[in-house]
């Protein structure tokens, strides 16, 4: 029985499964949440406002036309958007695509345990708070990481961020996928 | 598949989460995650970790035709791009993506002792290369001023560390001057990346590495 919090961390979850389906209104609600993140994003890892603005626009645009590879259990929709706003940027700054791993999906017919993808949305909302709650300097760390201050090898090579639990989430996801795509 | 035994730490793969790496890294770390499901697990949970943080920022407006003009991009795009299609070769996929085929497409050349290697265009801040160590024989004696991958694709090799098979990935930093020698039954083949020149301790190497970019 889903609770209240299991209700709101599925929300957008269910948006996308909208999308999916075409659905133009659910598109907007997520474009009027997610756009003016993505866009502080880009403009934080050293974009101009006139590139944040075009690379926002053509990160809800694929949004909308890859829909269909999101898996709710291993991603939130917060997680999915960051890695394609992640891309884009790159792209651009490359001209070229950014080395991704080997894909690996949910095909048509079959789709991820909702109870994989419930576990996995709580444990990204218990994740992001955990990140909140880091004393002011590792924070502060972790976040020059993310918005490109930091090279790989000014990073700890232990963060000591607490991903022990969605990963294992995660892995038991892919551990679920690759079974199915055998 | 035998069991992977070193992995991607910390650094690099936040690295690759934040999107802060060299092309030449993105690319080792790719292909390492498409063989290990270990880190890729861990890619995706810094994935998550980089959602939470782009959720926290504070918002910033876009212009008022914006949700019009991101309409006008879906309707304009292509269809969309087939997702790449499960390779059973020898490469990874995004290694394949850059090579353009699995082995047969990659053109190998001789940098002595059997060894060969080919380099893959990448931005200049890192290099690429494949590595083709016949079993038994060994790559040059060499230091790094900065950061080596070597992930191993086929056979195994073993250096002054531990061994390193199929799926194996070894981080070398400054401090390691290694010889990495292949397995004596099959020929190793191996991605390798750096961000600085590799250093030699004999002197022809060292000569040629101009030459060779390596
Ligand atoms: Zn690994």
């Amino acid at each position: 029985m889903p609770d209240l919090q299991h209700q709101t961390a599925l929300d957008w979850t269910d948006h996308i499964h909208r999308i999916r389906a075409q659905d133009q209104a659910a598109f907007k609600e997520v474009f009027a949440h997610f756009a003016p993140r993505v866009k502080a994003f880009l403009v934080k890892s050293g974009a101009d406002l006139q590139m944040a603005e075009e690379c926002t626009q053509e990160v809800m645009a694929t949004v909308w036309t890859k829909a269909g590879m999101f898996d709710p259990s291993r991603a939130s929709v917060s997680t999915w958007i960051f890695t394609i706003a992640r891309n884009r940027k790159i792209d651009m700054l490359r001209k070229r695509r950014r080395p991704e791993p080997e894909d690996l999906f949910w095909g048509p017919e079959e789709e991820p345990l909702a109870e994989d993808a419930v576990v996995l949305q709580q444990e990204t909302k218990r994740l992001a708070e955990a990140i909140r709650a880091l004393p002011e300097k590792q924070r502060h760390l972790v976040e020059k990481a993310y918005f490109g201050d930091l090279s790989h090898t000014e990073i700890a090579e232990e963060t000591g961020l607490p991903l022990g639990t969605i990963k294992s989430r995660i892995r038991l996801a892919l551990d679920r996928l690759r079974h199915q795509l055998k | 598949m035998t069991k992977i035994k070193h992995h991607l730490n910390d650094a690099l793969l936040m690295a690759y989460s934040a999107g802060t790496l060299p092309e030449a890294f993105d690319l080792t770390v790719a292909a390492h995650l498409s063989m290990c499901d270990e880190c890729r697990a861990a890619a995706e949970s810094f994935d998550a970790t980089g959602g939470a943080l782009m959720d926290d920022l504070d918002t910033l407006d876009l212009s008022d035709d914006s949700f019009a003009a991101t309409l006008r991009l879906i309707e304009s795009a292509p269809t969309v791009s087939a997702p790449r299609k499960r390779t059973k070769g020898v490469l990874p996929a995004p290694v394949q993506d850059f090579i353009g085929g699995d082995l047969e497409a990659v053109r190998w050349r001789s940098i002595g002792m059997g060894v060969k290697q080919a380099i893959i265009p990448t931005a200049p801040n890192a290099t690429a290369r494949l590595l083709y160590i016949p079993a038994g024989c060994a790559v040059p004696d060499h230091g790094h001023r900065g950061t080596e991958l070597t992930l191993v694709l086929q056979g195994a090799f073993q250096d002054e560390t531990d061994r390193f098979g199929p799926g194996d990935i070894e981080v070398a930093n400054e401090d390691l001057y290694h010889t990495p020698v292949a397995d004596i039954g099959e020929d190793c083949i191996c991605l390798a990346a750096t961000d600085a020149p590799l250093r030699f301790r004999s002197l022809l190497p060292r000569l040629a590495q101009p030459f060779l970019r390596i």
